[in-house]
């Protein structure tokens, strides 16, 4: 047995010696992966949960707050993220290829994107503050009538999308990390797990994403 | 590794799918449906989250233990929303909700 983990550790160098062989090791990481991510699916849940709960108590007020919100940023950024998105699952494409060239430009490009998203962010975050529309003392709405309850979709608002954004600093983290790994060759076309692990992150990003859009920015749009 | 590589003309169909139906979830939202708005607007977000799953997550090709747990996420949300839901309710907290 020690003298096939050492024939293993020659032909698999990146293979742990607890594990039977790649397949397993690439399972138990893609395994370990999700349940990671249920668990955000558990955290951002608590918060679409809340909105739940207050957009039914309060479905007018929820309904006139659609119109502060910048429909034509949040679009965009839409598609920025699905096309991030496609840039990650390109990435991964080439890493199985073992194209590191390829694999380098896409995860930059994903990273250039993210960057993207997160600018656009900003400008909608400093609108919403020159607007006085950020919950607090300082906070001001057009209808009077849903001064206090407006607040509660602008405070979900901010903690939705901000630990979003914060989702995707730390997205925009790894992959620095990961571009740095590809550039110093530590990938191969028989191993380039960290890329798919990001990359499963980066998605899961993405879909958080796919249900906050409709909720924050089309909800009550038509009235 | 284990698995075949998918061609770029899959993933890109995939990425065009999903702008189409970004497109089309931003041009529901300008008709007045009343509250098939909602159904129209989360239906189209679950479609999109379903495509970005299958396909880019690669979902339809994991084993069946990383599908149960993906499965299980999704049911314990589902426990999370209904259970609050029905607890506000029957409360009478929840205007539109009169059935409870």
């Amino acid at each position: 047995m020690a003298e096939s983990t050492v024939i293993h550790a020659v032909q698999e160098p990146e293979l742990r010696h607890h594990f039977d062989d790649s397949a397993q090791q690439l399972h138990s990481a893609t395994l370990g992966m999700w349940v990671f991510l249920i668990t955000e699916v558990m955290f951002f849940g608590g918060m679409f949960g809340a909105y739940t709960v207050y957009r039914n108590v309060y479905p007018d007020a929820f309904a006139s707050t659609s119109q502060f919100m910048n429909l034509t940023i949040g679009a965009i950024n839409t598609a920025v993220l699905i096309f991030s998105s496609f840039t990650m699952v390109m990435a991964v494409r080439s890493a199985q290829l073992g194209q590191k060239k390829a694999l380098i430009a896409f995860l930059v490009l994903t990273l250039i994107l993210g960057c993207v998203f997160l600018t656009l962010k900003y400008v909608e975050y400093h609108e919403k503050w020159v607007d006085h529309h950020i919950p607090g003392p300082w906070f001001q709405y057009a209808d009077a009538r849903y001064f206090h309850q407006a607040q509660i979709l602008f405070f979900l608002y901010f903690a939705m999308t901000g630990m979003h954004a914060i989702h995707m600093i730390v997205g925009a983290g790894m992959l620095v990390t990961v571009i740095v790994m590809a550039a110093r060759n530590r990938f191969s076309s028989a191993w380039y797990t960290p890329v798919e692990m990001i990359g499963l992150y980066w998605h899961f990003v993405d879909i958080i994403w796919i249900f906050l859009f409709p909720l924050l920015y089309l909800v009550g749009h038509t009235k | 590794m284990t698995h075949q590589v998918v061609s770029v003309k899959l993933y890109a169909s995939i990425f065009v799918a999903l702008l189409v139906l970004t497109i089309t979830t931003v041009a529901v939202s300008k008709l007045d449906l009343g509250e098939f708005n909602f159904i129209a607007a989360m239906t189209i977000a679950v479609i999109k989250g379903t495509l970005v799953a299958a396909f880019f997550m690669d979902l339809r090709r994991a084993t069946s233990l990383t599908k149960l747990i993906a499965a299980a996420g999704l049911f314990w949300l589902a426990i999370l929303l209904a259970l609050v839901m029905s607890d506000y309710g029957s409360r009478g907290f929840l205007p539109g909700v009169h059935w409870l």
